[in-house]
Order: C-alpha cells, then sequence, then structure tokens
C-alpha cells in the first residue's frame, strides 16, 4: 500500500431500493496514486457504490470517510468541494457548447453574474495543455469533436478543480481502440499526480493490465480486494461470475 | 456579441431576410415605406416582439410557454381593475408586472417541482391565467383613460413611438443576460442537456423558475404596452397571441429542440410576421391569406433551418 490513509474510505455501506437490496454491509479504499478497479457484473452494485461516493445516490447506512474524515455527501457538488469527481462513459458535455463553457459548466467564472469568457478560454487552454491535449479550436461546439477529443475534455475538467478522487465509470466504453489508448494514457498522467483513481469497467483485460488493485462485488457485497497481479484473468472472471473468492492467503478476505 | 458555440450567420440571415421583404413590399405599395405605416408597423410587432424575447429565452432552455397571450391578460385586468379604484398608474403597473411574474412563477414551480412537462404547466395556465382575469372583470372590459397609460399607448419620444423603446430596451437586456451572464450559459446548458446540466452541478430547477418568471414579467411588460394602445384592458384580449411569439421566434431560427439560437432573431421574425400582415393589408389582400402565408413561413422557415444543420 503506498500510503497508510487511504483518500476514500467506504465503511459497511449499505442501500436499497424499496425491497431490493442493492447493496449490503460494502467497503472500498482508494489510495493516492492509485488504480482501483471495482468489477461486478450487471446488478452486482458496483454503479450503486460509486454513485453514493459521487454523490448521485445516498447510502441507507454506513459512512464515507475521506482522508481520514467523515464526509457527509448528499449530492454532487457535496461530493465536489470534497475533491470528488466523476467521468462518465456517456461523455457527459453539452454539445452545444464550447469547450471552456463545459469545463466551466456549473463553476462559471464571472464578475457580479457577468461570465469571464477570456479568463475561462485562457485556463481552460492551460487545463488541457497541462494534459497534453491537443484541439485545434476552443470556439467550435464539443458536438463537432471526436469521442476521444470530448473525453479528453471531460477528463481536464474533472482534474482541473483540485481534485484528489477520480471516479472513471466505464470512459472507454464509447470510444475506439485509438481513442481509448489515448484515455489511458491521460489516466496514468494523472495518477502520476498522485490522484486516486476509481475505474470501472467490464473490459477484463483493459482491467487486468490497466488496475493496480480490484475489488470485486457479487450481489451486493465485496467477494475480495487485493492488488490485481494476485490473480490471473480468469480467476478475475471467474470470481466475478460465482461470487466466490479464490484462495491466496492473506489477502483474499473482503475490504 | 460572442455566443459560445453559436455563429452569428443566423443573424445576418434572418436580416437578409426581412430587408428582402421590406424592399419587395416597399415596391409593391408605395405606402409601406411611409413614416405613418412605419410607426403603426412598430406598435404592431412591439407586443408579439416583447413576448418573442421571453419565449425565446425558453425555448432556447428546451422549454415552452404557452401561457404568455393569458398571463398578458390577467396582468392588463389587475391594471385595469387598480386604475378603476383610482390607484397611482405606477403602482398599477408595478402590481401588474408582480403578477405576471407571479404566474411564471408557479409555472416555474408547477415544472420543476411537480416535474409536469412545460407543455402542460403553461397550458394548464392559459386557461387558470385568462379564467382569472375573467373572474376578476366579470367580462367586462376596464377603462383606462390616464395620462401615464395613453402617453405609453400613442405618445412619441425623439419621432419613434413609445412602445418600440420598450421592444429596444427589452431585447437588449434579454440579450445581455442571456449572452453574457452565467444565468445566460446555464440557459443553453438546460436547452443543450438538461441531464448533463444537473451533473455539472447547474441548479437547473431554480434556473428553470428563472425563465419562466422572466416570460411571465415580460408579459405583463407587454400587458403595460397593451393597456396603452388600447385606453381600456378587454379580459379577453391577446388571444392566442403565444403562437405568434412562438412562430416570432421559430422563423427567427431559434432551433425548438433547444440550446441553440440568438434572441435578437426573434426580434427579426417578428418584424417579418408584422410586415408580412401589413403588407397584405396594404397591398388590399384578405386576413384569412394571411394566416396561410405565416404559416407556410414556419414550416419553410424550419425546413431550410433543418437544411443547414444537415450539412
Amino acid at each position: 500500500m503506498p500510503d497508510p490513509t487511504p483518500l476514500v474510505e467506504m465503511r459497511h455501506i449499505s442501500k436499497h431500493f424499496g425491497g431490493i437490496q442493492a447493496l449490503t454491509d460494502a467497503q472500498l479504499e482508494l489510495y493516492p496514486g492509485e488504480v482501483l478497479g471495482v468489477l461486478g457484473h450487471n446488478g452486482a452494485g458496483k454503479s450503486t457504490l460509486i454513485k453514493i461516493l459521487a454523490g448521485a445516490e445516498t447510502a441507507n447506512a454506513g459512512a464515507i470517510f475521506v482522508e481520514g474524515h467523515e464526509a457527509h455527501i448528499n449530492d454532487p457538488n457535496d461530493a465536489r468541494a470534497y475533491g470528488i469527481e466523476t467521468i462518465y462513459q456517456e461523455l457527459a458535455l453539452c454539445g452545444n457548447l464550447n469547450a471552456p463553457a463545459n469545463v466551466y459548466m456549473g463553476r462559471e467564472l464571472h464578475k457580479w453574474g457577468f461570465l469571464r469568457k477570456n479568463a475561462m478560454k485562457a485556463e481552460a487552454t492551460k487545463a488541457l495543455n497541462r494534459l497534453n491535449i491537443r484541439i485545434q479550436s476552443l470556439d467550435v461546439e464539443v458536438e463537432s469533436m471526436s469521442g476521444g477529443q470530448r473525453q479528453a475534455i471531460s477528463i481536464s475538467r474533472a482534474v482541473h478543480f483540485d481534485t484528489k478522487i477520480l471516479i472513471m465509470d466505464e470512459p472507454t466504453a464509447a470510444l475506439g481502440m485509438e481513442e481509448s489508448r489515448m484515455v489511458m494514457e491521460l489516466t496514468v498522467e494523472l495518477k502520476k499526480q498522485g490522484i486516486g483513481i476509481i475505474w470501472i469497467s467490464h473490459d477484463i483485460h483493459e482491467v487486468f493490465n490497466f488496475t493496480d488493485r480490484i475489488t470485486i462485488l457479487h450481489g451486493g457485497k465485496n467477494v475480495v480486494t487485493a492488488p490485481t497481479k494476485e490473480f490471473s484473468q480468469d480467476e478475475i472472471v471467474s470470481m466475478i461470475i460465482s461470487g466466490l473468492a479464490v484462495e491466496r492467503g492473506t489477502s483474499a478476505a473482503g475490504g | 456579441m460572442h455566443v459560445p458555440g453559436i455563429k452569428s450567420q443566423p443573424l445576418v440571415w434572418i436580416l437578409l431576410v426581412a430587408i428582402l421583404l421590406a424592399v419587395v413590399l416597399s415596391f409593391l405599395s408605395p405606402f409601406f415605406m411611409t413614416v405613418g405605416n412605419m410607426t403603426n408597423l412598430s406598435k404592431q410587432v412591439s407586443i408579439v416582439a416583447i413576448l418573442a424575447a421571453g419565449q425565446a429565452v425558453v425555448i432556447i432552455s428546451g422549454g415552452i410557454d404557452l401561457s404568455v397571450g393569458s398571463i398578458l391578460a390577467l396582468s392588463a385586468v389587475v391594471i385595469g381593475a387598480l386604475i378603476q379604484v383610482d390607484v397611482d398608474p405606477l403602482f398599477a403597473t408595478l402590481a401588474g408586472l408582480a403578477t405576471g411574474t407571479l404566474a411564471g412563477l408557479v409555472n416555474g414551480f408547477v415544472i420543476t417541482r411537480g416535474n409536469i412537462p412545460p407543455f402542460i404547466a403553461t397550458l394548464g395556465m392559459l386557461g387558470i391565467a385568462r379564467g382569472l382575469a375573467l373572474v376578476i372583470t366579470k367580462g367586462v372590459s376596464y377603462q383606462v383613460l390616464v395620462p401615464f397609460f395613453l402617453y405609453i399607448g400613442n405618445a412619441k419620444f425623439l419621432g419613434l413611438p413609445i412602445p418600440l423603446y420598450f421592444v429596444v430596451v427589452t431585447f437588449l437586456v434579454v440579450s445581455v443576460m442571456l449572452h453574457m451572464t452565467v444565468f445566460g450559459r446555464h440557459v443553453y446548458a438546460i436547452g443543450g442537456d438538461e441531464r448533463v446540466a444537473r451533473l455539472e452541478g447547474i441548479p437547473v430547477d431554480r434556473q428553470k423558475i428563472k425563465i419562466y418568471m422572466l416570460s411571465g414579467f415580460l408579459a405583463a411588460l407587454a400587458a403595460v404596452v397593451m393597456t396603452g394602445r388600447l385606453a381600456a384592458t378587454p379580459p379577453s384580449v391577446a388571444q392566442g397571441i403565444e403562437l405568434q411569439a412562438i412562430a416570432a421566434v421559430i422563423i427567427g431560427g431559434v432551433s425548438f429542440v433547444g440550446g441553440r439560437g440568438i434572441v435578437l432573431t426573434a426580434l427579426i421574425g417578428a418584424l417579418i410576421m408584422a410586415m408580412i400582415t401589413n403588407g397584405l393589408n396594404i397591398l388590399g389582400i384578405s386576413s384569412f391569406y394571411q394566416q396561410v402565408l405565416i404559416g407556410v413561413v414556419i414550416i419553410v422557415a424550419v425546413w431550410i433551418d433543418n437544411l443547414k444543420s444537415r450539412k
């Protein structure tokens, strides 16, 4: 483990939707500068767990700690205030707006309510340059850009505001191979800057090669949390499907 | 004016159409380009234009406001009723403006808190506000013969009719709000993708309430001008005018899907409609044909817009 104090700790999280138990006593820990893969098939509870961290859902029970202090996250703005940002697979940008408008969406720079367009454009340029993202013109609508460029804008938006924790919910699902590679290169860059990254993906190959640790959920419960390389790809797949941990000495117990 | 992701071409385009129409009409009739007719035209256009400014903001946000005609009538009736009991005209005006804004606030609340689509919510308000106007007046039209309103309706300042100043100030203020403020940016974001706007922390509900309040306020402002022009407040005033306001916005080239367009084009859209009506009147063509022609223009305007966006 790179650091004894986790960036995020989610403890004993339970959530039900009506009579359906989505999560039971689920755990998650994320350390600075690591990529944590969250795995599980549809309905395993991984999206619910992540949505609770992002503030899109609230847990029925359990607690969240950010850098050792209990955090109260009731909506996406609360999560942001704790430095938690989310990137969605559906490329969550407004296609009718340009890159700076998207980077600053919801937290526009202004003076007495009037937009500071030049300042936002200059800052957005810096943010994109910092991640080596090349975009021909910042004035065009993002709708006319490629999926990779748009995801790059999402990422630069997410990390522009003193972000410590980045949730990436299937960030490559809507992208081609070349564009996915670009997103992963960006993610490595963020990792170097000490940001903790939660990586959700259905692509086992991608998870196996790219994440430092994994946690597998099944039926709303943790199956295993361990360094990725302790298992083979086949073992990971089997744990996702069966929900039964493959025994590996000390590190196999859930949590 | 720099608008994110919006080129100024639509404005140039629609302006050319309007100028072309004016040139054609002035060739067809020597009376079209006279001072008297232009004064007349600007008075005719003022009510629809003020409503169209609010409607443009609503449509850019991805909504619609069908209640502006009824809110206009209700605000006018409140003004008329207060004038009847000798309330100061300025205070009556403020009460009228407050009435319209409040009706817009109710629209906004029903849409956001009640989660009712704007079309339905404002259709309901269309009935409620018109009904209240009739209840207050028992169906009677109040006369408003105080100098304040007669001035608004009939006077000129620097050679231009007063209603024109209302239009200019309205479009100036609304354009600045929409294109230069955080509120305006949020209007475009909500119209572009409401779900994304919400995810990115834009207070979507609060901004929507403001949008419908603005539309209600402008309907009441149009009521002030209307009261001046008619020197009376018939509760049946401005029936169906919401459709003209929507048509002006659409002819101006604002996308009905939301997220795109410039407020100023709605003014030109309103002008084009007024010129068609006015021109055909001068040429002695039946007003029945005017409706047909405006209907055709609306469809053609959207068709041209589709062609442009397909490229």
